[in-house]
Order: C-alpha cells, then sequence, then structure tokens
C-alpha cells in the first residue's frame, strides 16, 4: 500500500478555505449576537460542524486521501455519536 | 533480488493510518468531555448562560483566527516540501510554532485575568456561587487547559519537524557505492539531500502526519470556541 500520489493541492484551494473558515466564524459571531435562544446553540453547531468538516477534508486531505480514511473517521464518529445517545437516553429518561 | 543493497520503502499509507488511529483516541478523549458539557449544561441552562456572558468573546475570536490562520501555514510548509522549496517550508513552519505561542500567551492572559479575580476550580469566590456555574468553570479550565497541552505538544512536534527538515541535507553513504576505480581513494561519500528523493519521501511523510496533528487541535477548538464563549 503505497500508491498514494494525488497531485499536490494547489496553494489557491487552501487560501480559499482559510477565508472561508475567517468567514464562517465571523457569521457565528453575529449570529450568537442575535439571540435566537435554543436555536442560536444548534446554529452554532451546525456552523461548528462545517468549519471541522472544511479542516477534515482540505487541511487534513481526507478528501484526496483514499475512501478508507473517511469511513475509518465515520466509524469513530459512529462509536462517539452511539455514546452520546445513549448517555442521553440515561439522563433524560432516568 | 541480486544484491543485498540497503532500500527505504516509505509507506505513506500505512504510517497515516497509524497517526489517524492515534487520532481517533484523541477524538474519543475530548468526545467525553464535550459529552459532560452537553449533559451539565442541559442540567444547569441558566447558570450556564450566565457564566459564559463572563467570557470574553474577543479574546476566543481573536484565538480562533490565531488557530485558523496555524493551520494554513501548515497546510503551505506541508505544499512547500511538496514542491520541493525547503527553505520556505521550514518558514512556514516556524510561523506556525509562532502562531502558537501567540494562542498560548492569550490563553495565559485570560486564565490569569480570570484567576485573578478569583475565579478557579475551589476557590471561595466560586464555591460561593451556584453549582452549574462551578461545573461551567471547572469544564472550561479542563478543557481550555487540556486543549492548551495540546497545543504545546504539537509545538514540540513541530519543533522536531523543523530540526528533521533543516539538518544538513546530505546523507553518508558507504564506499561500496562508488565504482569500482574510485573505491581505493575515498573514505566516504556525501550526497545530496535534494538527489535523495526517498529520504525526500519520509520527511513529508513524518511533516504530513505532524499536520494532522496540529489541525486536529484546531478542529477541536473549533468545538470549543462556540460552547464556551458563544452560546450565551
Amino acid at each position: 500500500m503505497n500508491a498514494e500520489k494525488h497531485p499536490p493541492v494547489s496553494l489557491g484551494t487552501y487560501l480559499m478555505v482559510w477565508l472561508a473558515l475567517l468567514a464562517l466564524t465571523a457569521l457565528t459571531i453575529a449570529v450568537a449576537s442575535m439571540h435566537f435562544g435554543a436555536w442560536s446553540v444548534l446554529a452554532a453547531i451546525v456552523i461548528a460542524t462545517i468549519k471541522g468538516t472544511l479542516v477534515l477534508l482540505y487541511f487534513m486531505h481526507l478528501r484526496y486521501e483514499d475512501r478508507m480514511f473517511r469511513i475509518m473517521l465515520l466509524l469513530a464518529l459512529f462509536t462517539l455519536a452511539v455514546i452520546m445517545l445513549l448517555t442521553f437516553v440515561d439522563v433524560l429518561l432516568r | 533480488m541480486s544484491t543485498p543493497t540497503h532500500e527505504y520503502h516509505p509507506d505513506s499509507t500505512g504510517s497515516k493510518i497509524g497517526m489517524w488511529l492515534f487520532l481517533f483516541t484523541e477524538l474519543l478523549l475530548f468526545g467525553g468531555m464535550f459529552l459532560l458539557y452537553a449533559v451539565y449544561r442541559l442540567k444547569n441552562p441558566a447558570d450556564f448562560h450566565y457564566a459564559s456572558l463572563n467570557l470574553d468573546t474577543k479574546t476566543g475570536a481573536i484565538n480562533t483566527a490565531i488557530l485558523l490562520t496555524s493551520s494554513l501555514t501548515m497546510v503551505l510548509s506541508i505544499g512547500m516540501l511538496e514542491r520541493r522549496h525547503r527553505k520556505a517550508s521550514l518558514w512556514f513552519l516556524i510561523i506556525t510554532i509562532g502562531f502558537g505561542v501567540w494562542f498560548l500567551v492569550n490563553k495565559y492572559l485570560e486564565w490569569s485575568h480570570k484567576i485573578h479575580h478569583g475565579i478557579y476550580p475551589g476557590s471561595e469566590e466560586l464555591t460561593g456561587r451556584t453549582a452549574g456555574e462551578n461545573l461551567f468553570y471547572s469544564l472550561y479550565f479542563l478543557m481550555t487547559g487540556l486543549h492548551g497541552i495540546h497545543v504545546v505538544a504539537g509545538m514540540v512536534v513541530l519543533g522536531v519537524m523543523v530540526w528533521m527538515i533543516g539538518k544538513p541535507h546530505h546523507r553518508v553513504l558507504p564506499v561500496t557505492a562508488l565504482p569500482v576505480d574510485a573505491q581505493a581513494h575515498a573514505v566516504s561519500v556525501t550526497v545530496e539531500y535534494s538527489e535523495d528523493a526517498k529520504l525526500d519521501q519520509q520527511k513529508l511523510i513524518r511533516l504530513e502526519n505532524a499536520g494532522l496533528y496540529w489541525h486536529l487541535v484546531d478542529v477541536i477548538w473549533i468545538f470549543l470556541f462556540p460552547l464556551f464563549y458563544l452560546i450565551s
């Protein structure tokens, strides 16, 4: 297993991703200052998830990597989701 | 295989899998803490709301921008090494470490400001307040503290990378690598590192893995920032 060889990602792509990340940070601060109540929590988490995904796909090269890497990550996130879900079921129904 | 020559077989996929497996354990470590935060927030919504008002959004936002930019310089460093611009790669790496220092200085100022006002786990000031506020600040110090330790660890790793990429770029080959008629006169052979594609490849793999760690620390902060500084 030694056939990685994707061509180098263009530096312009990195710059665009960085600008998008900064813009999303500004957006999440703006949304938080508007006081949407419970919705602002959801908005903050959604925006953070988009930012994290951008970093994972472009900066951490997951987009250009073998599909196996994405499957492995999803498996880890799924595990975390199950742990969280079961904990919340316990906390809420206790 | 006729002669037992010394060959490098850099296995980039293999070492990346190893790095990702390690990153998953980090994900679960912080994931457990995010879970703790979520449950306690659910139980003490008003206290969490009130306590998070006292965190300075501006400091948090600046630190977010610093870490995001450090991630950019990190990938630029990798991109430069891929394109064999060793010097540029080194400089971007050093700038990345510089951003790490800046982040930690801000964190230090923020923490000392809080501690100065008597807000730290187990302080007299906090024991007089609600359980929810105590939970919020305990989680704040625990999670940003553990994240800070990760930033320090990342800087150490990047420092090792600076040393690795910056050290004299040649290696010594045995005399037997020379043509037979030249062997009698030589003690050893020095090969320019830039001509040694396999060694280059090995350094690139290590730098990429170091970058993965640095970006993960960034991803964790991306979630810490809104949860502590914004949701109020």
